[in-house]
């Protein structure tokens, strides 16, 4: 397959990746650090495909998507955490009415206005709800510029597959910085039917409904119990992690997204002062490696959560040890990214403990 | 059967059948019935849950009527969002989204952008277009979204049973001004219809009520134009129908018709706030025929 080599800012990448995975339409409103992507889009969709609208609030937008998504679209957002924060009835009534649909993180510092400068904050918020009722959210965590782009067909393929929105959390780093990417020209495109959305009622079917509306305790209760039962399965098909010499590790760094990397960096500095340490990367935190990380801790002897915030992801891995070996975490707040040196210095201390 | 259609109309609970005095009529079941009229089949069977002499169940069947006698139906969307009519899709034979409050604009927005040849109607009450929703509402008159907007104005929050709304009249009862709207606290009733007419975006802005039969037939004249007109893709149409909540407002249905009568038209005039010029007009014949 040819490919199209870039230099691009994380989210340049994931606009021109929407465009090529043939999304219909994109609502939007500007919020540092994810602004470029309303305004890559406002250039690029006219003359390709998709529909661009800067939207008057986060609330309006991520109600748009559920419009488009409602009458059939492959439609998308993004935003950043406070704008995240406004989308969360939204999201709530998305997950509720089983839309397809993609909504992207570019997490910022919090809470509050925060600052613009990259987090892990908002792990919580994205993983265990973020709006109100029993609903999950596939995520995704991506580490790189061309995970960026890769995500965004993946988000698409997924949401079509489950009828599930998934949101892609990623930081002001990622988002804003430059790497290679790479598109490969001629990429499939799936697409799949969509029977149930509004469109216009046919004699040859009945009329289709989009609600989350369900006022008789039953029919809710039915509803809830079908949600999980999706929820169940997205567990079973769709963990996905990242293992880097975890083979023979006796010590093991869990982190995602710009963390990893950081993280990824210190197994090297590690291996080579011939400590035996290896790194679990979840890509998917939603569904979460638990099972993964519950059979590595047979054979190391601590696990260190590495995380842009004062301590989240650390709760699931805790839930996955279940008491099994100490877990330690490391955090920096504020937009603060930790040098690997840093870190391992961190990690050193802890071993002298385990 | 007619015996016990009327039993169950007139009984109205477990009464014996010595107590229900039947009305002295008598229908021949064998004779050639011409039909003059008959629930449009953009209608669902399903009986309404509307209060008695509520106006949501005249606006849903003028609704329905006027999607049926333009031949729209399997190219129609509606959005009903939270408000008593949030359950239109029960009644409505037509693909339906239900919304979260206030934000139908936004929703049909997204369906009409991705769907630009089909028809696209929002159905809100006052709580929810004049108050949580007005952001939506403005903007989305702003942009000329080519939509349809039916405003139920009621002055009142029905289904959370009668707290104060935007549009309560001054001095008017609630329970949540138990001592009548006072002005100088909780501000002003909005003329929503006046207020967005100037936006240029709005095509068409009309008030409407329905608590006469010749209003009624006015109503349905605007919203079967707040339809044609989303041919021309010009903007926005408005249809704010004054209506009653007898419920709520404590009164029999008769007496939500006088009180529409004698306050709430006297403060939201019926009648046209703006409308298109000739040429649009001229522009929209010619479409029609064409499709002729």
């Amino acid at each position: 397959m040819e490919e199209d080599i870039r230099l691009m800012k994380g989210n340049e990448a994931m606009a021109e990746a929407s465009i090529q995975a043939k999304c219909d339409a994109y609502f939007g409103y500007p919020i540092t650090p994810q602004s470029e992507v309303l305004e890559y889009l406002s250039r690029e969709m006219p003359g390709r495909t998709g529909i661009p609208l800067q939207a008057e609030s986060e609330v309006a937008a991520i109600n748009m998507v559920y419009g488009a998504a409602a009458a059939g679209a492959r439609v998308w957002t993004s935003s950043s955490s406070p704008g995240i924060s406004l989308m969360q009835e939204g999201i709530s009534y998305i997950a509720a009415a089983q839309l397809p649909c993609l909504i992207v993180n570019v997490n910022r510092g919090g809470p509050g206005l925060g600052t613009i400068q990259p987090s892990q904050g908002d792990y919580f918020q994205a993983t265990k709800g973020g709006g109100h009722g029993d609903y999950h959210l596939i995520v995704l965590a991506p580490s790189s510029v061309q995970e960026m782009a890769d995500f965004i067909y993946l988000g698409f393929e997924l949401a079509d597959k489950y009828r599930n929105p998934v949101m892609m959390l990623s930081d002001g780093a990622i988002g804003q910085m430059m790497e290679k990417v790479v598109f490969k020209k001629g990429r499939e495109v799936k697409k799949v039917e969509k029977p149930w959305a509004t469109i216009g009622k046919t004699i040859d079917r009945s009329r289709n409904i989009i609600t989350s509306l369900f006022i008789q305790p039953e029919k809710m209760e039915k509803v809830n119990l079908k949600l999980n039962a999706k929820y169940e399965e997205i567990c079973k098909n769709e963990v996905r992690f990242e293992e880097i010499r975890t083979e023979d590790a006796e010590y093991l760094l869990v982190a995602y997204g710009l963390s990893a990397r950081i993280c990824h960096k210190v197994v090297e500095i590690a291996r080579e002062e011939e400590i035996k340490v290896g790194l679990l990367r979840p890509i998917t935190l939603y569904p979460y490696p638990y099972n993964r990380i519950f059979e590595l801790a047979e054979n190391i002897k601590g696990a260190l959560v590495m995380e842009l915030n004062a301590g989240q992801m650390i709760e699931d891995v805790k839930l996955a040890v279940n008491g099994r070996i100490p877990v330690e975490h490391y955090g920096r707040m504020g937009g603060i990214i930790p040098s690997p040196e840093e870190v391992f210095e961190y990690l050193k201390k802890c071993i002298n403990k385990w | 059967m007619r015996d016990k259609e009327i039993k169950d109309i007139l009984g109205g609970g477990p009464a014996s059948e010595d107590e229900i005095i039947l009305p002295v009529c008598t229908i021949n079941e064998d004779e050639n019935w011409e039909m003059i009229y008959e629930r449009p089949y953009t209608l669902t069977e399903t009986k309404f849950h509307y209060c008695p002499g509520c106006g949501h169940s005249t606006i849903h069947k003028i609704l329905a009527e006027v999607i049926k006698e333009l031949d729209i139906q399997d190219k129609t969307i509606g959005v009903a969002p939270v408000g008593c009519s949030v359950f239109a899709y029960e009644y409505l034979d037509l693909d339906m989204q239900q919304a979260a409050h206030g934000r139908a604009c936004a929703v049909a927005t997204g369906v009409k952008r991705v769907l630009p040849d089909k028809y696209v109607f929002t159905y809100q009450g006052d709580g929810d277009l004049a108050a949580i929703g007005t952001a939506e509402t403005i903007h989305a008159i702003n942009r000329g979204e080519n939509i349809l907007i039916i405003f139920v104005n009621n002055a009142v929050y029905g289904m959370t049973s009668g707290q104060m709304a935007p549009t309560t009249l001054p001095n008017m009862k609630t329970t949540t001004s138990p001592y009548g709207r006072d002005i100088t606290k909780v501000g002003y009733p909005m003329k929503v219809s006046e207020l967005i007419a100037n936006l240029p975006g709005a095509f068409y802005v009309t008030r409407q009520s329905v608590n006469s039969a010749g209003n009624v037939r006015k109503a349905k004249k605007a919203i079967m134009n707040g339809f044609k007109y989303q041919k021309l893709n010009k903007g926005t149409c408005f249809v704010e129908i004054v209506s009653n909540c007898p419920s709520n407002w404590k009164m029999t249905p008769l007496e939500t018709n006088d009180f529409i009568n004698n306050d709430m038209i006297k403060y939201y005039p019926l009648g046209d706030v703006k409308l298109p010029s000739k040429e649009d007009l001229k522009e929209l014949e010619l479409k029609q025929s064409e499709v002729l």
